[in-house]
């Protein structure tokens, strides 16, 4: 599909609350087109599980409305979602997760991780941090998010 | 640019070579404009670029003086009645009579459409919060619009136009007038043109694009397409250029130093070609935002 990058569009919602729907949301400030932001959202929400195989999509009309955007444009985005085989077409009822459709390649969970890091990278650059340091934090860090989420 | 245009054959809205003068000022220039059944066409541009002048042309309200205007494929000045009768139009000013009540001007205007939808008249009225005793003139700006937008689309045209629709109003107001318009193309053939600065707005709810500057369309087509031909670079060189670099494809430069900021058109390939071959490592790359691909026309000033 073109010349998509994955990572563009993608949201951090899980940190974020944003007003949006069904975790989708965008946004015409990066320049990607919008039935390609729905696009990689969707894939994304689905490699990550928090779209389970045979979920129903919401129905074209109700998702352009939701997101205030022109059906034709949540039509392509299904469309191609439907020939990347992440979602299937039930004819005369809807549109649903496929089992195809999970997981993303090692390769696309790189790209999406990558420019965080690399963000990371250059303000730890900028403030003068050894990255021993930097990876001393990471490892913290986790530890203490894996504390909160067990009960 | 070309891109590939729908035959007027199927256009609802068929402008070819449209030019008109007010005195020596000329607001319309050689502008064409295709519009399909089913579309929702965003025209974009600034105050003053021609866009109020189009509508009118449309409705039949302005004269060719050279070129043609046909929508349905009628001329709207000779035909006015069997154009305007299939047309909902909100003007600019959302000029409504203020002594009236809204029940009345819902009965007034009723009386002048064949095809008016009286339960969808008083559905859009509950839905807009709009109270039938009410003076149009004790109206707020944001109950104005939806008013208008209401006496617009209550007798189900088959074209909507609608002239800086969410102008001056609050988020909300915007938000709703956006919904009904999806909710207008949703339903099977009905087309909408509507003109706006805001090309946040243009980008979500439109597939079709038409750019006017000065007078002129800058371009016109498919909304994906128009966004996928256009990218944007950010380009460092090894020495600082006293000038902006002539990069080929570039449709505007801006920057100083080592780091320049381009947006290219269709050509984009060529760009990076020659921006390696002067000595300049792309730095960043992505599609261009709408708001970007309208300056970097505008200030080429070229039609495509």
């Amino acid at each position: 599909m073109l010349d998509s990058d994955l990572t563009g569009g993608v949201l951090v919602y899980y940190c974020i609350n944003t007003v949006d729907y069904m975790h989708l949301q965008i946004s015409t400030a990066d320049g990607l087109p919008i039935y390609q932001q729905i696009f990689n959202q969707v894939r994304y929400l689905v490699a990550a599980g928090r779209w389970q195989e045979g979920e129903e999509l919401p129905p074209i009309r109700v998702l352009a409305e939701q997101l205030a955007v022109n059906p034709n444009t949540v039509a392509r985005a299904y469309l191609e979602l439907e020939r990347a085989g992440v979602v299937t077409k039930q004819p005369g009822s809807g549109t649903y997760v496929s089992k195809a459709g999970r997981g993303l390649t090692q390769r696309e969970k790189n790209k999406i991780l990558v420019r965080r890091v690399d963000s990371l990278l250059v303000e730890a650059q900028h403030l003068g941090v050894e990255l021993d340091e930097v990876m001393r934090l990471v490892r913290e860090r986790r530890a203490l998010l894996l504390e909160k989420v067990r009960p | 640019m070309n891109l590939p245009c729908p035959s007027s054959a199927g256009a609802v809205i068929s402008v070819t070579a449209l030019s008109r003068h007010f005195g020596v000022q000329a607001a319309l220039q050689e502008v064409s404009l295709y519009v399909p059944r089913g579309c929702v066409c965003g025209l974009v541009g600034e105050n003053g670029a021609g866009k109020t002048t189009l509508i009118k042309h449309l409705l039949g309200l302005l004269r060719a003086q050279t070129g043609t205007v046909r929508v349905f494929g009628l001329d709207p000045v000779a035909d006015d009645v069997a154009v305007l009768s299939r047309i909902g139009y909100l003007s600019e000013t959302r000029d409504l009579p203020g002594w009236m009540r809204i029940d009345d001007l819902l009965r007034y205007t009723a009386a002048f459409y064949a095809g008016w939808d009286e339960g969808f008249a008083n559905r859009l009225r509950e839905q807009f919060a709009l109270s039938p005793s009410v003076r149009v003139r004790t109206l707020s700006q944001g109950q104005l619009a939806k008013l208008g937008l209401l006496v617009a689309m209550a007798h189900r045209p088959e074209l909507l136009l609608l002239d800086e629709p969410s102008s001056g109003l609050d988020p909300l107001v915007r938000r709703e007038i956006l919904e009904a318009i999806i909710r207008t193309v949703a339903e099977e053939g009905r087309t909408v043109l509507f003109s706006s600065h805001l090309l946040d707005e243009v980008e979500r709810v439109s597939d079709h694009l038409a750019m006017m500057h000065q007078g002129r369309i800058l371009f016109s087509g498919p909304l994906d397409q128009v966004k996928e031909s256009h990218r944007r670079f950010i380009i460092r060189f090894e020495a600082a250029q006293a000038r902006p670099p002539q990069l080929e494809g570039a449709l505007c430069i801006s920057g100083h130093g080592r780091e320049w900021k381009v947006v290219s058109s269709g050509l984009s390939h060529l760009t990076t070609a020659h921006a390696a071959s002067l000595g300049g490592v792309i730095l960043e790359e992505r599609m261009a935002t709408l708001d970007e691909i309208f300056v970097a026309r505008a200030k080429g000033g070229q039609p495509a």
